[in-house]
């Protein structure tokens, strides 16, 4: 942490936990008989309940979204730039909801947690996930909360799917519906990227089909390896070139097969950091329910037909250089919006950053989510 | 408010559903939201003037309109609007087609480039014409395509397009005598309805 907490930040942030005894059944067709969900709230939730903001994270993403858990952070929430006090989404206006969805690595129920039918840690047994059974259980947690309606649901990437499904699953339940950088359901290069990442965890000699717990080791290559795949999707060409060039580490060639260039020292270094803190089976998990996200497969393929169960005002933003999610995919999701008469605001913001632009403060889209959830507090809305 | 508003707003039935090329800051949806219950989206190219649409509560799409409007379905509204910006646009006739492919009715505004100041302007100085309605040079202009009253009635024309009403004002979008005797010479904006 700065020596300082700065004023535009939520501060020290302690982490709550809620359990639920209620089994959650899945789209899988398994259930999880009971599970624990981890969170962290900002601001103050007002007497009606009604400033409520649901942010929900993306593939490595979890509950801490902004402020600092420890005086010895080094480093604030992986949203601190979006939310906090005078921030794109004021915590002086609104009771900001941040969680870890089940499956992950960060204290909710995932695949370390203990199986309660064989009391070993559930690894690969953990039941695969989907986009509306996270949902389903941030249904459960906003009763928890008293939160009967949301003000708006919030997510970029994976979690703009998330806030797509809460508008078809919940359509009373939120009034604004935010989907960043997303897209209505994954393209055949998506898939194929989620499935390289895979195969480089899966093929790690020390995956043990999951169970790399009992033989006291982790498949850090794999996870490594798929790290750095997704971290290159995550950037621009522009972005990448403008940071690292051919910039060489040594100032010449090595002619040997390490790392001569600084794009490569920092892949090594971004995959390594993740691959200690993270989970090969989350990451399996998470990779798996981006690429069985698709709504609209319950409807013929018809994205407008399905997303006529909607109620709520959406804000779909992309960013120029965004080629994970391109801003075609949004476009894609405007006009079966659209098709469906649905009230929806749309901006393609110009950002080097590629599909990471999200997670920046850049002032054009600061402003359209203050805008946005400004709007939903102050009117119908003239569409 | 842009007085061309109220024109508008009474070509345009109660709970229609609306799309409004070129949308600026959306006053014209929040208008028309407000005084006749209208659903609907603005289109607009430029950020600050989405953030405005955002803001106020005015649902736009970012579109550049010279892509073309391909990805909207055959009559999916009841009127298409567009202020002062076909003058703007790569292909106007392509533009007007698509509005009354898209839409059941079309209102369209544009300048008059047939006003007596501007045939004077061009005659007398030789120069295209610069004043306070269309004060760009030629080179910096967004105007690319002028045209005149005449011009685009012969448009209507050549491709069956029925025109339900017309108003020529001003620029401060009054309409006189002289101007009814005589709009294409002394009227500086036309606001024509018009539909297949």
């Amino acid at each position: 942490m700065p020596t300082e907490i700065p004023a535009d930040s939520v501060g020290l942030i302690q982490p709550q936990s809620a359990f639920f005894e209620e089994a959650l059944p899945l789209r899988c067709g398994r259930s999880l008989s009971d599970y624990t969900l981890v969170y962290e709230t900002y601001g103050t939730l007002n007497a009606d309940a009604s400033n409520a903001i649901l942010i929900c994270h993306a593939l490595s993403g979890h509950h801490h979204a902004a402020g600092f858990n420890s005086v010895e952070d080094r480093k604030p929430g992986w949203w601190d730039a979006c939310i906090g006090p005078g921030k794109a989404i004021d915590t002086n206006h609104y009771f900001v909801v941040s969680l870890n969805n089940l499956g992950g690595c960060h204290g909710s129920t995932g695949p370390m947690s203990q199986d309660p039918d064989t009391g070993r840690p559930y690894g690969p047994d953990f039941p695969i996930i989907a986009v509306r059974d996270w949902v389903k259980s941030q249904a459960r947690l906003a009763d928890r909360l008293g939160i009967d309606c949301w003000h708006a649901v919030v997510g970029g990437s994976l979690g703009g799917m998330q806030a797509l499904r809460w508008s078809i699953d919940y359509p009373d339940r939120l009034k604004g519906c935010a989907v960043i950088a997303s897209a209505p359901k994954l393209s055949a290069q998506n898939i194929a990227f989620n499935e390289v990442a895979r195969q480089a965890i899966v093929s790690d000699p020390d995956f043990h089909q999951g169970r790399y717990f009992d033989h006291d080791t982790r498949p850090k290559r794999g996870l490594m390896l798929a790290r750095m795949l997704g971290h290159i999707t995550y950037l621009s060409d522009s972005s990448m070139r403008e940071k690292f060039g051919r910039d060489l580490r040594t100032g010449k060639l090595n002619f040997n097969f390490d790392a001569d260039f600084e794009v490569e020292s920092y892949l090594r270094y971004q995959g390594e950091n993740f691959s200690d803190q993270f989970d090969a089976n989350t990451y399996l998990l998470m990779t798996k329910a981006l690429d069985y996200f698709d709504p609209a497969g319950d409807h013929d393929g018809d994205l407008a037909r399905c997303l006529s169960q909607a109620h709520c005002r959406f804000l779909v933003a992309s960013f120029s250089t965004d080629w994970r999610f391109a801003p075609e995919r949004s476009q894609e999701l405007v006009r079966a919006l659209t098709r469906a008469r649905r009230q929806v605001s749309y901006l393609e913001i110009d950002a080097p950053q590629g599909h990471d632009a999200f997670l920046f403060p850049i002032p054009e889209y600061v402003a359209l989510i203050e805008g946005f959830l400004g709007s939903l507090a102050t009117a119908e809305g003239a569409a | 408010m842009r007085p061309d508003l109220d024109y508008i707003e009474h070509w345009i039935t109660n709970g229609s559903h609306v799309l409004d090329l070129g949308c600026g800051d959306g006053s014209l949806l929040a208008l028309l939201h407000q005084r006749k219950q209208v659903t609907g989206y603005g289109m607009e190219i430029d950020t600050q003037n989405i953030l405005a649409c955002v803001r106020q509560g005015v649902d736009v799409i970012h579109q550049d309109l010279n892509e073309g409007l391909d990805d909207i379905d055959d009559q999916s509204f009841d009127t298409v609007i567009m202020t002062q910006s076909l003058q703007q646009t790569h292909k106007p006739d392509r533009i007007v087609e698509e509005m009354l492919r898209i839409g059941k009715q079309a209102i369209v505004t544009f300048p008059n480039f047939g006003h007596w100041t501007v045939r004077s302007y061009l005659a007398l100085h030789g120069r295209m014409p610069v004043s306070e309605n269309l004060p760009y040079t030629w080179y910096d202009t967004p105007n690319i395509h002028f045209f005149t009253f005449r011009d685009f009635e012969v448009l209507c024309r050549e491709r069956n397009i029925k025109i339900l009403e017309r108003t020529v004002v001003d620029r401060n979008h009054q309409a006189n005598w002289k101007i009814n005797l005589m709009p294409n010479l002394m009227g500086e904006i036309a606001l024509y309805h018009i539909t297949r």
